[in-house]
């Protein structure tokens, strides 16, 4: 005698919902977040899946260490300006549908760290769909923020990523490319490319910006 | 304040051996300093190193005083004993102009990656140096970090402000 019962007693067999609304909430239900600490912040990040907070009870307590096998991107702690280029190579390797949460005032904004070596917000380098403040904020924020990225999503349509998947993967950067050596011919070509080397501009990110 | 009686042997085994060698010696808070002209560095550190025991380089860093001064760069050998246990210090001046001084690679393995370390973050040229680049910057990185009239949040567009 459990819930099925009642709701087949009370409901026809075959039920018209709209398919967004199924994807989408079969996506909201179980966000996997790529292992992925930086500073400080990730130490509340890690107390955020404890016993005390329980991510799990959202169904976001599975940290993936391949980013292939993850669905969202919590940046925790400052980016350094080396840290970039593998940030931005991670984001890529993430398959679609992917979501990234920037969390803290380092990775927001830059924080306290106003200099040479710290990105301004890690918004320069990826697409960034939901931001927490603190310095650095409790787990509870994190927790907060898990839940507003599931309201996020059920109001997401599928048909606005379908066309993105064949065209990121054409225009991403090839492995090899981060500039870790020097004078090598691709960095040549990267210099010439673009003033904004660590970002590839895509269809995706355009919809969100706007 | 402790005594360097024991160090100020070395300072004259120095002198004793090539006058020119020793410019400067300071002594302070029992340590000494010895400031060394730029071109027979790696001779003197040979000799110690072979002559006196000072077989480890502890240390090699730079040092920019600011735009204003003359010499604007030091760079600083620290040398150690594992034998008899004793410091020293070698100091080389050097003008904004010539930033230039020869490696010491060639006896201590270790200043390789020390090297690369001061031409990143300070723009002294190690002549002679096998892989001269950069080591904690990134390298397209512009400019010297360290350097006291480098702006703190870096040359645009680089900046990315």
């Amino acid at each position: 005698m459990g819930l099925e019962n009642p709701l087949f007693e009370s409901l026809p067999d075959i039920l018209t919902v709209k398919l967004d609304a199924v994807i989408n909430w079969a996506r909201k239900s179980s966000i996997w977040p790529a292992t992925f600490g930086l500073a400080c912040c990730a130490i509340e990040m890690m107390n955020s899946v404890s016993a005390r907070n329980d991510l799990s009870r959202f169904g976001a307590e599975t940290f993936r260490a391949s980013p292939r096998q993850a669905d969202v991107m919590i940046v925790s702690g400052r980016v350094s300006r080396k840290m970039a280029p593998v940030l931005r190579r991670i984001y890529d390797q993430m398959p679609e549908p992917k979501w990234v949460i920037s969390m803290g005032a380092c990775a927001t904004s830059g924080g306290v760290f106003d200099n040479y070596a710290i990105v301004q917000g890690v918004d320069k380098v990826v697409p960034v769909d939901i931001y927490i403040p603190g310095c650095p904020p409790r787990p509870e924020m994190l927790v907060h923020a898990i839940m507003m990225l599931q309201d996020k999503i059920m109001k997401e349509s599928v048909k606005e990523r379908a066309d993105t998947f064949e065209e990121e993967s054409r225009r991403s950067i090839v492995p090899g490319t981060l500039p870790v050596t020097e004078g090598t011919k691709l960095e040549e070509q990267a210099e010439h490319a673009s003033t904004r080397p660590y970002t590839v501009p895509s269809k995706h990110e355009k919809r969100r910006t706007s | 304040m402790s005594n360097t009686n024991d160090l100020q042997e070395f300072v004259e085994k120095l002198k004793a051996h090539n006058a020119d060698w020793v410019s400067e010696v300071v002594d302070a808070l029992g340590e000494i300093t010895i400031i060394v002209p730029a071109e027979s560095v790696v001779d003197i550190c040979a000799f110690l190193k072979a002559e006196h025991g000072f077989d480890m380089l502890a240390d090699l860093c730079g040092c920019d005083r600011g735009p204003e001064e003359d010499p604007r760069f030091e760079v600083n050998y620290h040398l150690f004993s594992t034998t008899h246990y004793k410091r020293l210090r070698l100091k080389v001046l050097l003008t904004e102009d010539n930033p230039n001084v020869k490696t010491v690679t060639g006896l201590w393995k270790t200043a390789n990656w020390h090297e690369r370390e001061t031409y990143d973050l300070l723009g002294i040229i190690f002549d002679e140096h096998p892989d001269l680049r950069r080591i904690l910057l990134p390298s397209d990185f512009d400019g010297h970090a360290l350097r006291k009239d480098y702006p703190l949040r870096g040359y645009e567009p680089y900046s990315l402000t």
